[in-house]
């Protein structure tokens, strides 16, 4: 059957988020193909999960509920995702571009023996003609990624092995409610008919996961510090100025690596990806990677003493200063002006 | 123990010159010098500190890439592998990573019997981190993503720490198993001086052909030297499922992104500038 599939992670009874953009960027796929979308999940207590992933217009949901499915491990996750796959058939699969989409949807794609892109930043629909054929192929997924360190966009395509599958990026694609009330079908995997033993292996003997409370990818308003900020006791007028303005501090990678701010907030390609109203850019130089992951704020402001600093080129404002001079002016003015 | 790590050669993304961009913002890769792709040199340390703590141990570095990745080879032995071999034919060109991880699959068999493999999480050129599971997959064998170090080595089992975006986990996986090691884990030891020495003369098949007399005559006389270089039918591979033919996914088009200078206003840190920006912002309903 032609359908959409997305496969979605969960961890103590809440689907992640990137599961619920990509069960939107799934839903606009099918509409436009005109087929339903379709949704795993596989874990423990999943009573009613139903009810963070029917409102996204998902038409049947296969659920694997064992204790022994959670947390994540690669070998039962792709025994079961294999065998849904293998018996729906779906047209196009989606998983998140996390530590668990990126190590499952792999070994999938290889036992499925079908193309998987990896990061893409935009899902459409289109045709492609193969000249060597003569023949048009309709509908395909367009996988488009960003490449070679974010300088270009590769369209991607796959038109004779099936399914099409992508991972998507966290944060790129919008999380948008279908119908409150949709009425999602649901099916009862049995999980115990499809495990073997040595699909458990593997085995997990301690795991140590902090929920970040760090959400770079809603906050409206970043400030973002990079190597230029020199010292964590000087990030601290970066928080000043970002609390002050509602809004999160963010990181280059070489501000992380320097120890200057947590891994969590590191901000570009192998880092979150926003696209806030305002982003503040202080002593970040502008590298291809790190813009990858901001450069579709609406508005940019960049404080660097080096004039020629790459990142000014896509900056709408550019102050050329001392940062250390420049963000507790801008706290000072903004407390004068602020109503 | 038997490890194979997997390395491949990339270009330098990462050092990107002045020269390195064209007038028109596209990337001049001509003008991109290759690099040991640095999650695989990661991944060779973790088989060095194994090796360390169990003497013994035999690490093998594996490379697909044209002749120039012989360079691969020869920093593995630099820093401390036991052999090395390449797996190079124009037929292996164009591989996506289905194809490339059927490639290595067909080598890393070849290579049997091993305990470990190894490779980087993921490459600076195409950056999927797909070809370390892909490769589980082929060889049927347990993986363990993202490992950051190994704290225990058992008779039948390995205990690794592994990082994850929000933590660490921490598993243990029998042998023979395959493992991606992340960058966040032990840099690798340098060059050591004497094996500079003696390996600086190791060359592939393709590099002898085109060698003078002394270098020649010196592989005649150690042929410890001489690179293995597989092709195709060395590694028994089917040629439907290698290169451009394996590969399902196809570049439709490629846009370069253009960093276009927009109309910034500039500023400098005076009082007046900053005030005005302020107001500016609170004005359009940016801030405030
Ligand atoms: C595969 C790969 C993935 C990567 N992923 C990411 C990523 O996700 N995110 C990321 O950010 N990077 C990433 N990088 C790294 C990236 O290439 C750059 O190295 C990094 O972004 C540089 O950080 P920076 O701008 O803070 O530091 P620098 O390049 O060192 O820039 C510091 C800037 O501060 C300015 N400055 C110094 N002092 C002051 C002062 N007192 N006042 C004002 N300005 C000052 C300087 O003029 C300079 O412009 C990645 C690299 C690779 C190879
Ligand atoms: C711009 C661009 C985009 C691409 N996008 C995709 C895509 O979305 N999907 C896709 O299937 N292919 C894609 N490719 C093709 C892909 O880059 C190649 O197949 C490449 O040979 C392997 O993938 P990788 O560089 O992403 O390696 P990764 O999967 O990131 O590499 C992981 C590890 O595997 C090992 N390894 C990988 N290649 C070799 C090798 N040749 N020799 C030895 N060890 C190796 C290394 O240990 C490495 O650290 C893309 C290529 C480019 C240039």
């Amino acid at each position: 059957m032609k359908s959409v599939m997305v496969y979605c992670e969960v961890e103590n009874q809440k689907v992640a988020d990137i599961s619920q953009e990509l069960l939107s960027a799934g839903k606009r796929l099918a509409q436009k193909l005109g087929c339903p979308l379709e949704a795993m999940i596989f874990g423990s207590s999943l009573n009613g999960i139903e009810n963070q992933i029917a409102p996204f217009g998902v038409d049947r949901l296969f659920v694997g509920n064992s204790m022994r499915l959670e947390p994540y491990r690669t070998l039962p996750h792709a025994a079961l995702a294999s065998k849904i796959l293998k018996e729906e058939d779906p047209q196009i699969v989606l998983f998140g571009a996390t530590s668990v989409g990126r190590d499952l949807a792999p070994r999938l794609a290889s036992v499925l023996n079908c193309g998987l892109t990896a990061d893409c930043t935009i899902l459409d629909i289109g045709d492609h003609l193969v000249k060597k054929e003569k023949k048009e192929y309709k509908d395909l997924l367009y996988a488009i990624r960003p490449a070679f360190g974010g300088s270009i966009m590769a369209n991607i395509i796959n038109w004779d092995m099936h399914p099409q599958m992508a991972t998507v990026r966290e944060g790129v694609m919008k999380k948008e409610i279908f119908d409150e009330h949709y009425a999602t079908e649901i099916v009862e995997v049995d999980v115990n008919a499809v495990l073997k033993e040595e699909d458990f292996v593997v085995k997990i003997i301690d795991r140590q996961i902090k929920e970040s409370g760090v959400n770079l990818k809603d906050a409206p308003i970043i400030v973002a510090g990079g190597y230029g900020v020199g010292s964590r006791e000087n990030f601290d007028l970066l928080v000043e100025l970002a609390q002050l303005l509602g809004g999160e501090v963010g990181g280059s990678r070489a501000a992380v690596d320097a120890g200057f701010i947590e891994h969590n907030r590191q901000i570009g390609q192998t880092g979150t990806t926003v696209r806030p109203k305002l982003y503040i850019a202080a002593g970040i130089s502008g590298a291809i990677q790190h813009t990858a992951g901001m450069q579709d704020a609406s508005m940019i402001i960049s404080i660097n003493n080096d004039p020629d600093a790459p990142i000014n080129k896509i900056a709408d404002y550019v102050i050329h200063g001392d940062l250390g001079v420049v963000v507790p002016k801008m706290i000072k003015f903004y407390k004068q002006n602020a109503k | 123990l038997k490890i194979v790590v997997l390395a491949k050669q990339v270009p330098d993304t990462r050092h990107v010159g002045p020269d390195a961009m064209k007038p028109d913002g596209t990337v001049n890769r001509g003008k991109l010098s290759t690099v040991f792709n640095p999650d695989d040199l990661h991944a060779l340390e973790l088989a060095l500190n194994i090796k360390d703590r169990i003497p013994g141990t035999e690490i093998t570095i594996l490379t697909m890439g044209p002749p120039k990745a012989a360079d691969i080879i020869r920093e593995g032995y630099y820093r401390g592998v036991d052999f090395g071999v390449m797996i190079s034919d124009r037929r292996f060109g164009g591989a996506d990573t289905l194809a490339t991880s059927y490639t290595l699959a067909k080598g890393i068999e070849k290579l049997a019997p091993f305990d470990l493999i190894v490779g980087g999480r993921q490459a600076i050129d195409g950056d999927t981190a797909q070809v370390g599971p892909q490769c589980a997959d082929k060889l049927n064998l347990p993986q363990v993503t993202y490992v950051e170090e190994i704290l225990e080595i058992k008779e039948d089992e390995i205990i690794a720490r592994r990082r994850l975006e929000k933590g660490i986990e921490v598993v243990s996986a029998p042998f023979p198993c395959l493992m991606t090691v992340h960058g966040s884990s032990p840099a690798c030891r340098s060059r050591h001086a004497k094996r500079v020495m003696k390996y600086k003369y190791a060359r592939s098949a393709t590099e002898l052909r085109s060698a003078d007399e002394f270098m020649i005559d010196l592989h005649t006389k150690r042929p410890h030297l001489t690179i293995p270089e597989w092709n195709v039918e060395d590694i028994n591979a089917d040629v439907e499922k290698i290169g451009l033919s394996g590969s399902p996914t196809k570049v439709k088009s490629v846009e370069n992104i253009v960093l276009t200078a927009n109309e910034a206003k500039l500023l400098n840190d005076s009082d007046a500038d900053i005030e005005m920006m302020i107001k500016e912002l609170i004005e359009h309903h940016t801030i405030g």
